[in-house]
């Protein structure tokens, strides 16, 4: 369970975020989709305990976070970037395991980082965010570096831990990814929520439309963006 | 704290090239800092002729012989000399550039020196000839003012041996004796006795007589010279030494060249190690995104800044002690003082890393970080080494309270005064560190707000 409530965000004189509202229940999975600017990394930032919000109140347990780069040591391997990170956790080394079996990285556990292609790196930056087996799991753009074969089996893999209870946020420029993995979609734009739902919610807001990307940029047009 | 520390060791351990940079190049620089603060300029060639026939160069001064060899000894000290046989062959020398200066001894300088000595001789001074080369003005000043510095040394010398047969003779003039002239011996009264004389043949004479009143005034005056000259002696010394020279230290220790110069090379060394490695380091964490990663709880960002600072001085600590062993093999290093110079290391090196943190914050990339660091210690370190004196009081000021805005002054201090044992309180200096190290570590805390 996640909920936010009138969040706000400023930096000087530039609102990041205005007045955000929304919650998520167990096992949801959110897409956090808007242009280029629209506050989606600021809002996982306060989601995760990495930005304090200038004002409105958070309600969320133990997060994991998947930053949109990898956040990963380039001279460290695999594995050794997993215990380190478990251990500043302080969760069981099996964990690192079990993250790795997770993500599909077993068989590169001794690579030194800096030697992986992308799409691998990638992998290891969400295996480190769900090593503490948090209830929610927020992703900044978790897939724009892979592949479609290993994007395909991340989204398996995500949609598999939603099956099993955890709250899945993830922000996304790819909207027919936001569609197909998201069970709601929050529309963000200059700081502001502009729309809670359904990806066919927002469709049929705006009437007759080719695809949901379609429907999404003339949403947008439409209030002005 | 503990893992992100292992972690950093474990990426030091697969940077080698890095760790050899950090390493070697800090030395190498201090190494270079040292030498030139404790070597002096090389001696400079200078051509010598000595036109003065062997066994002709002595002299006597007051009954001793002397020796105009002797003096041009004291010069060959300070230069390097090649010893020609002509004057012609001197200049040679110089207008080829195998010389940086020559000095010719004219053939009849002993035998002026002799005649200028003595009350029989003519009074022509000896003159030697100095000539420089002045393509290198930077040389040709020290050569200049080296013979001119040894030449002024034997006019001293000479002065005074002359002021002391002055002073003979005025004795003789005075108390009466023998005076050596034209190889014959002269006996001279002397005004005491001549005093004496002239008053007891005044006392033969009538009472109210023109004689006894003329040989009266005459011995008035021999009492009045006897009253006067016997001051001469004092008078003389004084002439032959002008100023005596009392030699007093102020503000600062006496530590020799080569000790300071060991502290300063140990204190460059641990201000490019700590610095630059806290500086990487920090920027490091948010090159690789991890920044944001450690501090959503896993580590606040004070403790991430702490053991960027301990990481840092660790590694220079152990460079700079091992610096200071190796060293200590060519300079006297004060071993009882250990406890100090190590307590030194530390804090300075703390100093350095909490100046590294907060370069690592302000630069955000490893890059400019790395920059950033490099050209802001050499001048804090070129600044803290500037004398007083060599700039304007104002000026001088001015680089002072520079200096003490950052680490290396204060740890020099501290260093020379335990690695040399200067008998200085170490206290100030590491007061001082811990100040700047809390400034320095509040200012990164400050500049690593903008990381998120």
């Amino acid at each position: 369970m996640i909920a936010a409530d009138s969040v706000t965000k400023r930096y000087g004189a530039r609102e990041a975020l205005r007045g955000v509202s929304f919650s998520a229940p167990s096992g949801e999975r959110l897409a956090v989709i808007g242009p280029n600017g629209a506050g989606k990394t600021t809002l996982l930032s306060i989601l995760a305990g990495i930005t304090e919000a200038t004002s409105g109140r958070i309600e969320v347990g133990r997060t994991g976070w998947v930053p949109q780069e990898p956040a990963v040591y380039g001279k460290l391997s695999v594995r050794e970037n997993l215990r380190l990170f478990a251990r500043l956790e302080k969760v069981a080394d099996d964990a690192v395991d079990r993250a790795l079996e997770q993500t599909g990285l077993t068989d590169r556990a001794g690579d030194e980082l800096s030697t992986l292609s992308g799409g691998n790196r990638q992998r290891v930056n969400i295996a480190i965010g769900l090593l503490a087996a948090p209830p929610v799991l927020l992703l900044d753009e978790p897939s724009s570096a892979l592949d479609p074969r290993h994007r395909q089996r991340v989204w398996t893999f995500l949609d598999r831990l939603a099956a099993e209870g955890t709250t899945i946020v993830f922000a996304t420029h790819d909207l027919a990814e936001a569609a197909r993995h998201g069970d709601r979609v929050l529309v963000l734009a200059d700081g502001e929520l502009l729309f809670g739902g359904t990806a066919a919610e927002l469709e049929t807001a705006v009437g007759p439309a080719k695809d949901f990307e379609a429907a999404f940029v003339a949403y947008l047009r439409e209030r002005g963006h | 704290m503990r893992w992100l520390l292992l972690k950093d060791l474990q990426i030091l351990r697969r940077s080698p090239l890095l760790v050899a940079l950090l390493v070697l190049y800090p030395i190498l620089v201090a190494l270079l800092i040292g030498f030139a603060i404790s070597g002096g300029p090389d001696k400079p060639k200078v051509a010598f002729y000595n036109g003065v026939a062997a066994g002709e160069s002595t002299f006597s001064v007051g009954g001793e012989e002397r020796d105009a060899a002797d003096f041009a000894e004291q010069l060959f000290d300070a230069v390097e000399p090649i010893r020609v046989s002509s004057r012609e062959e001197a200049i040679e020398k110089v207008r080829d550039g195998d010389a940086l200066g020559a000095l010719i001894v004219p053939p009849d300088a002993a035998e002026k020196l002799r005649n200028s000595l003595s009350l029989a001789g003519a009074p022509e001074r000896p003159t030697v000839e100095v000539i420089y080369n002045g393509e290198d003005p930077v040389k040709r000043r020290f050569v200049e003012s080296t013979i001119e510095a040894r030449l002024a040394e034997a006019n001293q010398a000479l002065s005074g041996e002359i002021t002391k047969i002055g002073a003979g003779y005025l004795d003789i003039l005075l108390k009466g004796g023998t005076i050596d002239l034209f190889l014959r011996k002269f006996d001279v009264l002397g005004l005491e006795r001549s005093e004496q004389i002239l008053r007891q043949q005044a006392a033969r004479l009538p009472e109210g007589s023109r004689a006894r009143e003329e040989l009266e005034r005459v011995a008035q005056f021999a009492g009045l010279a006897v009253d006067n000259l016997d001051l001469s002696d004092a008078i003389l010394a004084s002439i032959g030494e002008p100023v005596d020279v009392k030699q007093t230290v102020l503000n600062g220790s006496r530590t020799a060249l080569d000790s300071f110069a060991v502290a300063v090379a140990v204190t460059v060394s641990l201000m490019f190690v700590t610095v630059l490695l806290a500086a990487g380091m920090l920027a490091l964490e948010r090159e690789e995104h991890a920044f944001g990663r450690l501090v959503r709880g896993l580590v606040t960002r004070l403790e991430l800044l702490a053991e960027k600072v301990v990481l840092s001085a660790l590694c220079a600590f152990g460079l700079a002690a091992l610096m200071v062993v190796g060293l200590s093999a060519f300079v006297d290093v004060a071993w009882s003082q250990a406890p100090l110079w190590l307590l030194a290391l530390a804090v300075g090196a703390l100093a350095f890393g909490a100046l590294g943190v907060a370069i690592g914050g302000l630069a955000r990339e490893v890059r400019a970080a790395s920059l950033l660091a490099f050209l802001l210690s050499l001048p804090i370190a070129f600044l803290a080494l500037v004398p007083s004196g060599t700039v304007s009081p104002t000026l001088f000021d001015v680089i002072e309270a520079v200096s003490a805005a950052f680490p290396f002054k204060p740890t020099l201090e501290a260093l020379d005064r335990t690695l040399n044992d200067t008998g200085q309180s170490v206290l100030g200096p590491l007061l001082h560190l811990v100040a700047l190290s809390a400034a320095f570590l509040g200012a990164a805390r400050l500049a690593v707000r903008r990381f998120d």
